[in-house]
């Protein structure tokens, strides 16, 4: 009775359709995976509902009837002779669909791996509690793009994640594309990754890194070749200059608080590496590592008390008056 | 074969031998008496009863957990709070509830009964093996309450844990208490080998030994050999921490896998440690519950062994996702989906005995029939997660946590509810409603199913594990929902089977020696078993001791009786080869617990502590070892020596 | 239905030893069961050290290897002392009181003389277990030996003091044996350890 029901939640369950999920491939390798994931479930789902039958028919036909206790049975060697036979017999199907789940196991394992040789473009990544620090490496060092939380790829094509962490271990997941692969202080390891179409999926960071574990987020976008392009050379540029006074007061209210002792925006005097790169942070659809939307409202409650949103994270709280907070969000608004 | 169950031998009222008995192995009386004891049922009813505390205090932790995801972005809890509540959690299920109880607490109480033995080898040991179990715990609770608990995760991965990410005491706390246990758990893998070596009933050769006692043998082993991999990672984190040691420190040539592999080293093994006592649970409820023996006998025992080796062969599947090279990864899975084969083999021998039986469908059978739909789907699960590709996308979510929990509640606690209802009569001597467990029954298996099965979904669906919160739009609202009100149908169960505990002990109806009819030797003596254990030492002429026995089936004579004496056997063919003598209760064993406990929490704070500490530790030792002037007088002059 | 208690068929033992010796003593098997467990912990730190070693470019890192000296004598006086070791072993067999207590003397002597070297050995490791993981392994590894050797060393001093009293019987011979046993162990432990600490660093050194 419990098994039909989960079946039942199983596949009837409201869709995997989300942004989130390992059952709504966006690229091959999801979908190899998602392939030897469903060998998986209907072998041992019908493995198992078998052994239940048996089980649960013997158990009605052999039950005795009434409180009386018998005494234990004499052994029947014929009888466990034919019961020897087919329990070696269950036992060497078991091996044969035991065979066969692990040789598709290492056709996908090999499969999702043999796509790094075809990689077109490397991306780093490094972790950090509780954001995605993004570097796209150019040879030529003013062409270095650094942003935050939000990775952009060539849709089509083989994309390298090359990754570490600054500090604890956290690990990089985008389940519609990809299985996971843990970022380690002290060593880089390679995830490569392809997204067919352009659209966005989310990630989530997938090993407990501490207080802020739960939000610690992050989006993949996959554009056309060509529009990827275009929004890699507009990450390259520097923040634009103030057009107008209120504005310009906005970036004096950013160059004068302790914004600056953690964030850079390139064309100004900011320039840390210890919390995330805000030259284009207008560009981004969510802030905080994926936790709000990136809205005026979300972004003043998140600059003036980030505690309140991610508890325990690294962002202080930044009390100021409701002009210097409107400029300064005027200000963050021009930093496309 | 004999097609009828002996009646176990009872003394009658006043007689001479129970009484001279009785004289000599009565457990001391009175407040400081309780702090001597030596008797293997005494630990034995200690370990069980402790152990269930700490699953219920566990099982409130994880209410408070379902409580705080039941709504997503909820304030019912902060995160810092949420990471203690959860590691505690993981931490206490694992190391004071699962391993001390399916381990510790059932071997030392039903292996020295089941080989025949008055006691279980080195009894003082054993004591001080409790005593530092339940110090530990305490301690770990006193750190909790003070919100000093461990917050990293029950398995406290460096760097989060290490000196730099993880400030204040809560890891070295979490490290001491891995100490306390890992002391305690080795010292009765120690006690339960020798005594399934060395002091089994004659007769009882390799192919008679109940499988019960296989199981638990085969887990001190996996005790010994796994536990040092836990004590070397946690020695090398809290060196870390308080002595500035770099293990793992990157820079300077450390590494945070080290840290990994030497954990996983156990904890892989340490999950059988788990399980193994819950499949031989199953093996000895199932024969007498389908009143045959055991089909497949040597199957089973030798299927148990090659999971104690394979599981030892498995570790690194726990860090398929942090780079390993391609090759490993293809060992490890291979190793991983074979472990199945010697599982599986145990799960037709058991089918096949059940459907070949007479099935009596009482409560410990229901438990089993349980066991066998809920752990097999965490089984099933468990070949998911062995193959690499498909680990990397459910590793580290909640489709984990539901594959360990099928496995763990389901191969563990199911058969343990089992073990108490059929156990139960012979501990306290008395049953238990019939009635009020099938409810308690009934409502964990629908509970259970309803708490864990969701969380395959929301695995899948995205939600990673050890997340003090989701978001809104994530569609996991609904699933988490659905698991915590399936929470309230758990408690509701354990409450139920606690009242049925208590109403059973006030004036529960008395228990007969042998109330299922079983064969193993536990039912050859009264419920509960005397001080000595049985009147007279059995002798064993198959595998079902009371069901094989021969008409007339010799007892063992000619030990002394004025002194605790016991019969050592060969280990194969268990022929009697000598005699030895018990030691008395004493208080050494928990002063020396005591010693041994303020040595490791001092050196929480201060590592010179571990010095100052060993000097009262080395006392107390000295002192439980010294010898007693009459104890040596006696023993000198009746002094037998072996002929070299 | 209780049976008949006379007349009843019965395995007398009465004619059976209790002082025993070896693998028929429980004794023997409890020391047997502590070394598995603390082997286990010594093939652990080692794999460790090992494990670091595949990390790094260099070994030792940035310093010299310990000095062969004090390590290679205490080696020679671990070896040595196997001599009046299996000696008083093999008489306590026999219950040989007088070889017993002089054997065990004795080995409290030679306790002394590997901690004074053990000291000197510490002193000249060439390496700090707060600068390196390479410090930490070599420290802890020596550091466990170290315990074991302090142990080994208190337990025979209580057995020898034990061995002058009047309180004296079959079962303490069996412990002097097991005693013996143990400094076995405490001596095989050490050839693995000596070898990883001071020739491992020369060895490997690329």
């Amino acid at each position: 009775m419990g098994a039909i029901s989960q079946l039942a939640m199983l596949l009837f369950a409201p869709g995997f359709h989300g942004k989130q999920t390992a059952l709504s491939p966006a690229g091959p390798q999801a979908r190899t995976i998602e392939h030897t994931f469903l060998l998986i479930f209907w072998i041992t789902a019908v493995v198992y509902v078998i052994v239940i039958a048996v089980l649960a028919i013997g158990v009605w036909r052999a039950r005795i009837h009434g409180n009386e206790l018998p005494p234990p049975q004499p052994a029947n060697p014929v009888h466990d002779r034919i019961v020897a036979r087919i329990v070696a017999g269950a036992l060497g199907v078991s091996i044969v669909l035991l065979f066969i789940m692990l040789v598709s196991s290492y056709r996908t394992s090999h499969a999702t791996s043999a796509l790094a040789a075809s990689s077109a473009l490397t991306i780093n990544v490094y972790g950090h509690q509780w954001w995605w620090e993004v570097e796209y490496p150019n040879k030529e060092p003013y062409k270095i793009v650094h942003t935050a939380n939000e990775i952009h790829v060539p849709a089509g094509v083989p994309v390298t994640i090359h990754a570490t962490s600054r500090d604890v271990i956290h690990s990089f997941w985008a389940p519609n594309i990809h299985g996971k692969k843990d970022l380690l202080p002290g060593y880089f390891n390679d995830l490569t990754l392809e997204v067919d179409q352009p659209g966005n999926w989310r990630g989530q960071c997938a090993e407990f890194c501490g207080e802020q574990h739960a939000h610690m987020s992050f989006e993949i976008v996959a554009q056309s070749p060509q529009d990827f392009q275009r929004w890699l050379s507009a990450q390259a540029l520097s923040a634009p200059g103030p057009t107008t006074p209120q504005i310009a007061h906005g970036q004096q209210v950013f160059l004068s608080h302790p914004c600056v002792m953690c964030h850079t925006i390139g064309g100004t005097t900011a320039n840390s590496r210890v919390g995330p790169d805000l030259t284009h942070l207008a560009s981004r659809s969510t802030i905080a590592a994926g936790t709000l939307p990136n809205t005026i409202g979300n972004l003043a409650g998140w600059i003036s008390n980030p505690q309140s949103i991610k508890p325990g994270c690294r962002m202080p709280p930044n009390p100021m008056s409701s002009t210097d907070l409107n400029d300064l969000l005027a200000y963050l608004e021009t930093l496309r | 074969m004999s097609t009828s169950t002996v009646s176990p031998i009872l003394p009658e009222a006043g007689d001479p031998k129970a009484q001279q008995l009785e004289a000599i192995w009565r457990e001391p009386s009175g407040f400081i008496g309780w702090f001597k004891a030596v008797h293997h049922t005494t630990i034995g009813k200690r370990y069980m009863v402790t152990a269930f505390i700490f699953f219920l205090a566990a099982g409130i932790l994880a209410g408070l957990m379902r409580l705080q995801l039941a709504f997503p972005e909820a304030h019912i809890m902060g995160p810092d709070l949420y990471n203690q509540i959860f590691t505690m959690h993981g931490s206490v299920m694992m190391f004071l509830f699962a391993v001390p109880m399916m381990f510790e607490a059932l071997s030392v109480y039903f292996v020295p009964l089941m080989v025949g033995a008055r006691n279980i080898a080195f009894p003082r040991l054993n004591a001080y093996s409790y005593y530092l179990y339940v110090m530990g715990g305490i301690m770990l609770f006193c750190f909790f309450f003070t919100n000093t608990g461990p917050d990293r995760g029950w398995f406290a991965y460096v760097p989060l844990s290490g000196p730099d990410y993880g400030p204040g005491k809560r890891a070295d706390v979490w490290a001491q208490l891995i100490t306390f246990t890992e002391v305690s758990a080795l010292a009765v893998a120690v006690e339960v080998v020798v005594t399934v070596f060395k002091l089994r009933a004659p007769g009882m050769s390799l192919n008679r030994i109940p499988l019960f006692v296989w199981g638990q043998v085969v887990t001190a082993f996996m005790v010994i050999f796994a536990m040092p991999g836990v004590v070397v990672a946690s020695t090398m984190l809290l060196l870390d921490r308080t002595t500035s040691t770099q293990f793992f420190n990157p820079a300077v040539g450390g590494d945070v896998l080290l840290y990994q592999h030497l954990f996983w080293w156990f904890g892989h093994p340490e999950v059988y440690i788990i399980f193994i006592p819950g499949t031989v649970i199953v093996s000895s409820i199932i024969t007498t519950f389908s009143r045959r023996h055991i089909f497949g006998y040597l199957a089973i025992v030798l299927s148990v062994i090659a999971t104690g080796f394979i599981a030892f062969g498995l570790w690194v599947h726990h860090m398929f996702a942090t780079g390993i090279p391609q090759m490993s990864e293809s060992f490890f899975t291979a190793a991983s989906m074979m472990i199945a084969i010697p599982t599986g083999t145990q799960i037709f021998c058991w089918v096949a005995t059940i459907v070949t039986g007479k099935v009596v469908l009482k409560t410990p059978m229901w438990w089993v029939l349980g066991f066998f739909f809920v752990f097999i789907i965490g089984g099933m699960t468990g070949i998911f997660v062995a193959a690499v590709p498909v680990d990397l996308q459910v590793h580290d979510t909640y489709f984990v946590v539901a594959h360990f929990h099928y496995v763990l509640i389901g191969g563990a606690v199911f058969p343990l509810f089992g073990a108490f209802m059929y156990w139960f009569p012979k501990i306290t001597g008395r049953m238990l409603s019939e009635k009020l467990g099938m409810w308690s029954f009934w409502l964990f298996l629908i509970g259970f199913n309803i708490t864990f099965f969701p969380m395959h979904i929301a695995g899948l669906r995205g939600m990673p594990r050890r997340v003090y919160t989701y978001g809104p739009g994530m569609g996991l609202t609904l699933l988490n929902q659905i698991e915590s009100c399936g929470y309230i149908l758990l408690f509701i169960s354990v409450f139920m089977f606690l009242i049925n505990v208590w109403m059973s002990l006030r004036n529960g109806e008395r228990a007969p020696a042998n109330p299922w009819g079983g064969g193993t030797l536990e039912w050859a003596t009264s419920s509960p078993p005397p001080s000595y254990n049985f009147l007279y030492l059995p002798t064993v002429n198959g595998r079902e001791a009371l069901w094989d026995a021969a008409p007339n089936q010799p007892v063992v004579v000619g030990l002394h009786e004025d002194a605790r004496t016991f019969l050592t056997t060969r280990i194969i063919d268990a022929e009697p080869e000598g005699t030895d003598e018990f030691p008395a209760p004493t208080i050494w064993p928990f002063l020396a617990a005591v010693a041994t406990t303020v040595m490791f929490i001092g050196s929480i704070f201060r590592p010179v502590a571990v010095s100052i500490g060993a000097i009262p530790i080395a006392i107390t030792l000295i002192a439980w070892f010294w010898p007693t002037r009459q104890e040596a007088a006696r023993r000198r002059e009746r002094d037998k020596w072996q002929k070299t | 239905m209780a049976e008949d208690i006379k007349p009843r068929a019965v395995l007398d033992v009465s004619a059976l030893p209790n002082v025993t010796f070896g693998t028929s003593s429980v004794t023997w098997w409890g020391i047997i069961g502590m070394m598995a467990i603390e082997g286990g912990v010594f093939a652990l730190v080692i794999a460790s050290y090992f494990y670091l070693h595949s990390r790094t470019n260099t070994w030792p890192p940035g310093v010299l290897p310990p000095d062969l000296l004090w390590g290679s004598l205490n080696t020679a006086i671990f070896l040595l002392s196997v001599i009046p070791n299996e000696w008083y072993r093999r008489r306590a067999h026999k219950g040989d009181l007088r070889a017993v207590q002089i054997g065990l003397v004795v080995m409290t002597l030679v306790g002394v003389a590997n901690l004074v070297v053990r000291y000197m050995e510490l002193r000249h490791l060439n390496c700090d277990w707060t600068q390196t993981a390479y410090g930490s392994a070599v420290w802890f590894l020596i550091g466990l030996h170290v315990v074991h050797l302090i142990t080994d060393w208190v337990d025979t001093v209580v057995l020898t003091t034990l061995f002058f009293t009047p309180r004296i019987e079959g079962k303490r011979f069996v412990d002097a044996a097991e005693n013996a046993a143990y400094w076995y162990f405490v001596v095989i432990t050490w050839i693995p350890i000596y070898l990883v600490i001071y020739w491992a660093p020369r060895w490997l050194r690329s």
